[in-house]
């Protein structure tokens, strides 16, 4: 299967339909060849702003740019929402500007340069955020309808991007904002809900539990907020046990959003995987998801443990 | 300075106190130090259309010392984009006149601020937007000298110097007082116009900035082609009103109903 970063899909996308929308503005802040906002600079120049390393600055000049009538993209490290988190919240969501964000190098994939840039906390802080929209996208082509879905919004949208080249998947991928995708359906009482990288995971680990002749349900939700409680609810009804897996804190991220949706619910259990209220550290990408029990082996082990 | 201006001003006084008094709370010193500044901007210097407050190509303004806002509602109100009657609902549940300003809900308010650093930044962005589409309007906005302590104040003039913004005014309220004590008390600023022209900013001194037509010649100097232009005003806090004049604590206090009557005293013409 092909493989491509999703953030390479968002810059490569970015700089393909700017110039069908005049309208589109890119900032970043010296890490357009990381974000791969590059992409739109070379292809748009006049209408790419490098701001220097000052996140905050970035965030604010794209609000005071949205008010002209422009939709600015910002970029840089997933890290970093929380370095411009008052600017995100007073200048951007309180009142409801038309700024958008893709954050690439979200999670423990992020891989070698360690702890202290693996950002297991965005989607806690984004989701908190009155007017704000949040998607993770799975893969390349989910990264477009993201990109085309966050233009439609007349207000902030934030989209968590992965430095590790992933699948692009082949399978028919609806995409729907705020409502989640069954991407295989199963037969036992077992629905693995994941987004961005944990899915290529999720889906392997299908195969792996499959030959074990436990078929299971996997599902994309790649709308964090607005959550898809409904959609949850009726899997938690069928299915009876959801793992959440995702490559993000299990605080403030899609399990906390799953056990807000199921939490009046009789007769149904959730199973939070993710980063354990810790930080991650540095290493290759397959030995950090194996060391977080995040890979598709440890994912099955897991569900395999509780038959 | 004319006669108008001078009662409009002073009328513009009247209302921060009445506005304050009012809510028992809010923010009278540091409204009081940029009176003139405003009414320049409102009254001279801005093209503006109170009856479409959202005009395309208007001039834009964004109070980056965001806590100033009974000094912007009152001429916002005297200028006629919504009614003087609305200043009595300040800070009140319902009213658009919120704590600070609130472009979602406030006529004329072009940026929400309050969060200190932000304003300055947004404005910049703004100046950046006119530059990317080919418009000529000016934008405005007014800084606290407590509030140039926030590193984001330097990001947005190193970046308002980098992108040539010679459509952007930044006037700095040098009235030398803040929530606890004086700056060099809290956190000297040094040498400020020096760190602004360092920053890039084409700095204009005023040495009176509650001199209308002080402030209106700074305002009316043009700027340096390529270069953002800073107006270094000082000022004196509670302007206007003698027991606030210069004293920290009226920083973020409001009037009784007898220290009200007593400041309208003193504002007659």
């Amino acid at each position: 299967m092909e493989k491509k970063a999703t953030r390479v899909a968002y810059g490569e996308y970015l700089a393909k339909i700017g110039h069908e929308n005049e309208k589109l503005v890119v900032l970043d802040a010296d890490l357009a060849g990381a974000t791969m906002t590059q992409y739109f600079k070379k292809e748009h120049p006049s209408r790419f702003f490098d701001c220097g390393i000052a996140e905050a600055n970035m965030v604010d000049l794209a609000a005071g740019m949205s008010t002209t009538g422009l939709t600015p993209f910002c970029s840089t490290f997933a890290v970093f929402a929380g370095r411009c988190f008052d600017q995100i919240r007073n200048s951007v969501c309180y009142p409801k500007l038309n700024v958008k964000f893709g954050f690439t190098h979200a999670g423990i994939t992020l891989g070698e340069d360690g702890g202290s840039h693996q950002a297991v906390e965005d989607i806690a802080l984004m989701r908190a955020l009155p007017n704000m929209t949040v998607f993770v996208p799975c893969d390349a082509n989910e990264t477009e309808r993201c990109v085309d879905a966050a233009l439609a919004i007349n207000g902030p949208v934030y989209i968590r991007l992965a430095r590790l080249p992933s699948p692009i998947f082949e399978m028919d991928m609806p995409f729907t904002v705020g409502k989640v995708n069954v991407l295989r359906e199963g037969t036992e009482n077992v629905v693995l809900l994941c987004c961005g990288v944990m899915v290529s995971e999720c889906l392997a680990a299908a195969e792996i539990l499959a030959e074990k002749g436990k078929n299971v349900t996997v599902v994309n939700a790649h709308t964090l907020k607005p959550f898809d409680n409904e959609g949850v609810q009726e899997l938690a009804k069928k299915f009876k046990h959801i793992y959440t897996v995702e490559e993000h804190s299990v605080i403030g991220g899609l399990g906390d959003a799953a056990a807000a949706a199921m939490v009046n619910m009789d007769g149904v259990k959730l199973t939070k995987l993710g980063i354990n209220d810790e930080f991650g550290q540095s290493g290759k990408p397959a030995d950090l998801l194996r060391a977080y029990k995040l890979d598709a082996q440890s994912i099955a082990e897991r569900v395999l443990a509780d038959f | 300075m004319e006669a108008t201006i001078r009662s409009t001003c002073t009328q513009v006084r009247r209302d921060i106190i009445n506005m304050t008094a009012a809510a028992g709370c809010g923010h009278p010193g540091g409204s009081l130090s940029v009176v003139e500044a405003l009414v320049a901007l409102y009254y001279e210097k801005m093209n503006i259309d109170p009856q479409n407050p959202k005009m395309e190509d208007r001039d834009r303004f964004v109070l980056s010392k965001g806590h100033a806002a009974p000094a912007l509602y009152a001429v916002l109100g005297e200028r006629g984009f919504f009614s003087t009657e609305e200043f009595k609902d300040f800070r009140q549940y319902g009213s658009f006149l919120q704590g600070h300003p609130d472009m979602k809900r406030c006529p004329g308010v072009d940026a929400s601020t309050g969060s200190l650093g932000q304003g300055i930044s947004i404005a910049a962005g703004m100046a950046l937007g006119a530059k990317a589409q080919g418009k000529s309007y000016q934008v405005y906005t007014i800084i606290g000298d407590g509030e140039s302590q926030e590193g984001l104040v330097w990001e947005a003039c190193m970046a308002a110097a980098h992108y040539k913004l010679d459509n952007l005014t930044v006037i700095l309220d040098n009235n030398g007082l803040q929530i606890d004590g004086s700056n060099d008390e809290v956190m000297s600023l040094g040498d400020v116009g020096a760190k602004f022209a360092a920053f890039g900013m084409d700095v204009v001194p005023v040495a009176n900035g509650n001199d209308y037509d002080e402030v209106l010649a700074a305002l009316n100097k043009p700027h340096t082609p390529g270069k953002p232009k800073l107006i270094w005003m000082k000022t004196t806090k509670g302007k206007g009103v003698s027991f606030m004049e210069n004293q920290v604590g009226w920083h973020g206090k409001a009037p009784n109903a007898e220290q009200r009557d007593q400041a309208l005293a003193e504002m007659v013409e």
